[in-house]
């Protein structure tokens, strides 16, 4: 996976307007992963200096929240629905065209970050089934022949 | 506050408001189970197996959370409580392993027992497991977290009472675990090798490696750790006559359950099988097994012949900071009145003899002026020349709870130790330069008028000269000298003068300079220009090394005083000890340490009898102490081991562990606490205080005691400070000198309203630079130390399997930037020199260090750093200059 080096600067900035403070860790997590795209393991030893905490402490709070990553997120989110519906209809091959394609597990993100491959529970527009949700895009009624030009659209 | 009075099991009880219904139930012989909860940690109210049932309104209460009320109706064990601690119990055995019954944690499986209390058998739900793979690649502690019931007692203790914080719960629901940052193994994240979490945990998800099949402990005996001054309450784990591990005594208020890995895992030195187990007599140039008579004869006849021939003063004796006060008493008595002469010294020289000599001169007594537990409440905490964390690792912590409570910390020292996180202020000043920052502050605090007027007219004497003194060292000058920058010194001197608690705590880094007793002295000076001594949580606090290092110099086992620091050149002290032990007494002053070494290698020192000590690692320029004694006509050793100095001995006499022996160790507090004889002795090995007595009989002195207690009772009569401290008041805890008599119960802090001498002493001291500074030919400063896993000379430690696997080999600390102009890489070898010697040694590069020092410990004697060092001596104490010399570095 592409590491992408860390500016220091950035994380500087975010610590130095929490330092000190208590209970602010949701929100210096949260700035953190606005600056970066996800929480780098390496800050984790930072913010816990900076908040006067342990960095085990840091870390459980990290894995706690769904909403936070450890590892750098890719710039498109696919999520494919895994209803009963979409199910009936086909999804597990769409899913499957769409690892292949990418060349990624479910939850696993492409190297050239551009998706995140997701699977998730009824999206609630089972009339489409199977459907595929990329960033605020709906797709449905999909075949895996769909897939290639799909993903195209996506930078 | 009034009483409140409540129902419990149908009995009216009365507690104080805030106790909760746990505490009221224990404190009345009435069980409750429990699984998360413990009396050392904040109650979580995690794990419901405490509920109980309040009558009065039906409600099910978890009893470790609820405070009592009055009108309480408590039940214990109502149908609806057991029905539910049923049901919690049940769920918690869902996601436990069926393999219970092969389980190390047997018997001792908090969760099995409340099972079989409750007479569960089968569980009725189903099995809902989540299998972690067994963490086991350190060598102290085992996880297995598929036994864990998520109680959180081993986080809290990590992260409330130890404050490692090494782990926490990660994940939630049903994944929840305790885990470290990242999920690290354990060696690779912050954990120290407590062994707290182990004690803590009610199932066998952590179990200790070094038990594993030794089987369940048969008797437990309190005792005190052997390893450093802090001196923890600790319980020796005995099955047969073996020690199968350490368990903390949470009584002793000392560590309050917590330990360091030393004391915890690091026993089995104590049945280790290099235990010299017979005495040993050198034949034909071969030290070969010989009989005690034969030994003990040789070594009486031997001793006699020298001092006939050559005076009493040709003889020498060094005591031990490893044995009891009641040996070491024995040791000087020996010498003074059995042999003659007050050449008796111990290895207090080289750490805080300058500690004795300079709070002495200053206050009248040279010891720690607070206790351990006060430092919790300081306001402000000056840190300078202690490694805490590391060599003082309980003290450390209560450094570390003053902080999260408020308090400011300024750490001092030239290395960035692990205090240094946790401070306000790090001050690096370059290497012995420590009266030039002191003065400095000083200089700071009187122009400002910060200083405490009223306390230094009415308790001390001397201000002008020392204000005189100070005056030259403005900010500018110091920065100059010290690399301090100026407005860094000021806001420490402001923050130290705003104290009004502040503690100082110091160590080796202040002390092994030839300039030690003026450093001690400069201390001594600055808490008082602040009115800091003899108040609660301040004060001056020298953090004595060995176990029993202050018991050592209390006892007398220094060339120029008798027990309790009396002088020997008093006349009125020496007719006292003239009258109790029946003899003629010398009144000159004997030689210290290296005075002796010295001595034996001009010859005039013919004979030299070591109790313990190994000064062929401890002592500086060790090339010099192994030609001085090899020159010695007659050489004894007493130790648990074949030590590098019992190697060159004539005479190796077989001692025995604190573990098997009774007695009394003196902590860095100043408090007595008893050690008791927990295994008998290994072989033929016998307690120091026998060897001495029966030495002392075939010398014609009957020392005639059947215990150590009769022992104490003597020191008692002659010890002023000793005067009430009698085996049975210590059963039950220890007793903090000065403690005069029989009723007086003991003394947290020295020098209030008074000090020792009367009034305390300011005395005016100039910086005087190193004894050896870098040069072209040895471009680096050297200091020197110790590390966590080791202690001292390494004979115990180097002995215990777990320490020395995680800590294998000796390393020297440089800084990246000096290690890219050496060409030297981290883990490469490297060849230290100096102008007495050169050792290889492995390279760690680290930022711990500043540009142009390296820094050694001394536990290795295959790259023994004492090999380096300088024995330049301070003038007044005589401690030898171990903190700095200047070396030379090369790829190896
Ligand atoms: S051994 Fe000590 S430091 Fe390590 S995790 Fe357990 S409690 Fe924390
Ligand atoms: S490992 Fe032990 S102490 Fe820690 S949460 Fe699990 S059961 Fe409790
Ligand atoms: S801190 Fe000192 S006395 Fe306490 S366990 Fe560690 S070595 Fe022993
Ligand atoms: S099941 Fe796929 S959208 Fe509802
Ligand atoms: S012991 Fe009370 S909730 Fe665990």
């Amino acid at each position: 996976m592409q590491v992408t080096a860390i500016d220091q600067g950035k994380l500087e900035q975010v610590l130095t307007k929490y330092e000190g403070q208590e209970g602010v860790l949701i929100s210096v997590l949260q700035e953190v992963q606005g600056e970066f795209g996800y929480v780098p393991k390496e800050v984790i030893e930072n913010i816990a200096g900076a908040l006067k905490l342990f960095p085990s402490q840091v870390y459980g709070v990290v894995t706690f929240y769904a909403q936070f990553y450890l590892t750098p997120r890719g710039r498109n989110t696919i999520k494919v629905c895994e209803g009963t519906a979409c199910h009936v209809q086909g999804a597990t091959s769409v899913l499957r065209e769409l690892k292949t394609k990418l060349g990624v597990a479910e939850g696993g993100t492409t190297d050239d970050l551009k998706f995140n491959l997701e699977s998730v529970r009824c999206l609630g527009t089972c009339f489409l089934a199977p459907v595929v949700m990329i960033n605020q895009d709906y797709y449905g009624k999909l075949q895996p022949r769909d897939i290639e030009d799909i993903i195209k659209h996506y930078d | 506050m009034e009483e409140i009075t409540l129902s419990l099991n149908g009995l009216q009880l009365t507690g104080k408001p805030g106790t909760t219904i746990l505490e009221l139930a224990q404190q009345n012989d009435i069980s409750i189970p429990t699984l998360c909860y413990d009396p050392h940690l904040k109650p979580a109210g995690a794990c419901r197996v405490c509920l109980v049932e309040n009558e009065a309104t039906g409600v099910l209460l978890a009893s470790c959370v609820t405070p009592i009320a009055a009108g309480m109706v408590i039940n214990t064990e109502s149908p609806k409580v057991i029905e539910a601690r049923r049901t919690v119990v049940e769920l918690l055995l869902a996601s436990h392993p069926d393999a219970c019954i092969i389980c190390d944690e047997g018997s001792n499986c908090e969760l099995g027992k409340i099972a079989a209390d409750l007479e569960i058998s089968e569980v009725r739900y189903t099995p809902m497991r989540h299998y972690y793979p067994i963490e086991d690649t350190n060598p102290f502690i085992e996880r297995d977290l598929t036994k864990c019931i998520l109680c959180g007692k081993c986080i809290r203790g990590c992260q409330e009472l130890q404050e490692v914080g090494a782990i926490d719960y990660a994940y939630r629901g049903f994944d929840s675990m305790p885990a470290t940052s990242l999920e690290v193994p354990l060696e690779q994240s912050p954990c120290i090798f407590c062994g707290l979490c182990v004690t803590l945990c009610p199932t066998g998800a952590l179990s200790e490696k070094m038990r594993k099949d030794k089987g369940r402990e048969t008797r437990r005996v309190r005792t005190i750790c052997p390893y450093c001054g802090c001196g923890c309450g600790i319980y020796l784990d005995i099955r047969d006559q073996e020690v199968i591990g350490v368990s903390p005594d949470g009584d002793n208020p000392v560590n309050n359950i917590c330990l360091c890995v030393k004391g915890r895992f690091g026993y089995d030195f104590i049945n280790h099988k290099d235990r010299l187990t017979t005495p040993l007599v050198r034949r034909n140039g071969n030290l070969e097994e010989a009989s005690w008579d034969e030994a003990l004869d040789l070594v009486a006849s031997k001793l006699q012949q020298i001092r006939d021939e050559s005076g009493a003063d040709s003889i020498a004796c060094l005591s031990s900071a490893k044995s009891t006060n009641e040996e070491n008493y024995l040791m000087q008595k020996f010498a003074r009145a059995v042999v003659g002469t007050n050449n008796v010294d111990h290895c207090a020289r080289l750490c805080h003899a300058s500690t004795v000599a300079g709070l002495a001169s200053s206050y009248g007594s040279g010891a720690m002026t607070n206790s351990i537990a006060e430092i919790e409440d300081a306001d402000v905490i000056l840190v300078t020349g202690s490694n805490t964390t590391e060599n003082h690792p309980i003290i450390s912590i209560r450094v570390k709870r003053a902080v999260r409570k408020g308090a400011k910390l300024i750490v001092v020292d030239p290395r960035k130790i692990d205090l240094t996180k946790y401070a306000t202020l790090w001050l690096r000043q370059n290497l012995g330069t420590d009266v030039a920052w002191l003065n400095g502050m000083m200089h700071i605090i009187i122009e400002e008028g910060l200083w405490d007027e009223d306390y230094v007219k009415t308790r001390t004497e001397n201000f002008d000269a020392l204000k005189e003194t100070v005056k030259k060292y403005t900010p500018e000058f110091v920065e100059k000298v010290t690399g301090i920058p100026q407005d860094m010194l000021r806001e420490a001197a402001r923050i130290y003068a705003s104290g009004k608690k502040a503690s100082i705590l110091f160590a080796m880094g202040i002390t092994q300079h030839s300039t030690g007793t003026d450093n001690v002295k400069s201390i001594a000076n600055l808490a008082m220009l602040c009115g800091n001594v003899g108040i609660e949580s301040a004060g001056v606090n020298p953090l004595r090394g060995q176990n029993n290092v202050q018991g050592a110099c209390d006892m007398g086992a220094l060339p120029n005083v008798f027990p309790g620091y009396q002088a020997v050149g008093d006349q009125q002290v020496v007719s006292k000890f003239e009258t109790a032990w029946g003899k003629k007494l010398s009144t000159n002053p004997g030689l210290t340490v290296v005075e002796m070494m010295n001595a034996a290698e001009e010859g005039k020192i013919r004979a030299m009898y070591l109790m313990g000590e190994n000064p062929m690692i401890s002592d500086p320029d060790l090339k010099h102490v192994e030609a001085a004694l090899k020159k010695l006509d007659f050489l004894v050793v007493q130790d648990i081991f074949l030590t590098e100095a019992a190697e060159l001995a004539d005479v190796v006499l077989p001692a025995v562990t604190f573990a098997e022996r009774d007695g009394t160790f003196t902590n860095t507090e100043r408090k007595v606490q008893r050690i008791r004889e927990a295994i008998n002795p290994v072989g033929e090995a016998r307690p120091d205080w026998q060897i001495i007595c029966q030495l002392a009989s075939r010398m014609g002195d009957d020392m005639n005691y059947q215990h150590p207690s009769e022992i104490m009772e003597e020191i008692a009569k002659l010890t002023p400070s000793y005067g009430g401290i009698y085996y049975d008041r210590l059963e039950n805890g220890g007793l903090q000198w000065p403690c005069p008599d029989r009723e007086h119960p003991g003394t947290k802090y020295l020098h209030k309203d008074r000090f020792t001498r009367g009034l305390g002493l300011f005395q005016a001291i100039e910086y005087i630079p190193p004894a050896e500074m870098p040069d072209e030919d040895y471009p680096y400063f050297l200091s020197t130390g110790r590390v966590y896993y080791h202690f001292h000379t390494g004979s115990m430690t180097r002995r215990s399997q777990g320490l020395d696997e995680i800590y294998p080999h000796a390393l020297a600390e440089i800084n990246p930037a000096d290690a890219r102009e050496l060409g030297v890489e981290d883990g490469a070898m490297v060849k230290v020199t100096s102008r007495r010697g050169e050792v290889e040694v492995e390279a760690m590069l680290t930022e711990r260090v500043p540009q142009g020092m390296i820094f050694m410990s001394f536990h290795f004697s295959e790259a023994a750093a004492n090999v380096l060092t300088n024995p330049a001596l301070d003038p007044v104490a005589k401690i030898p200059e171990l903190k700095v010399c200047a070396v030379r570095v090369e790829k190896a």
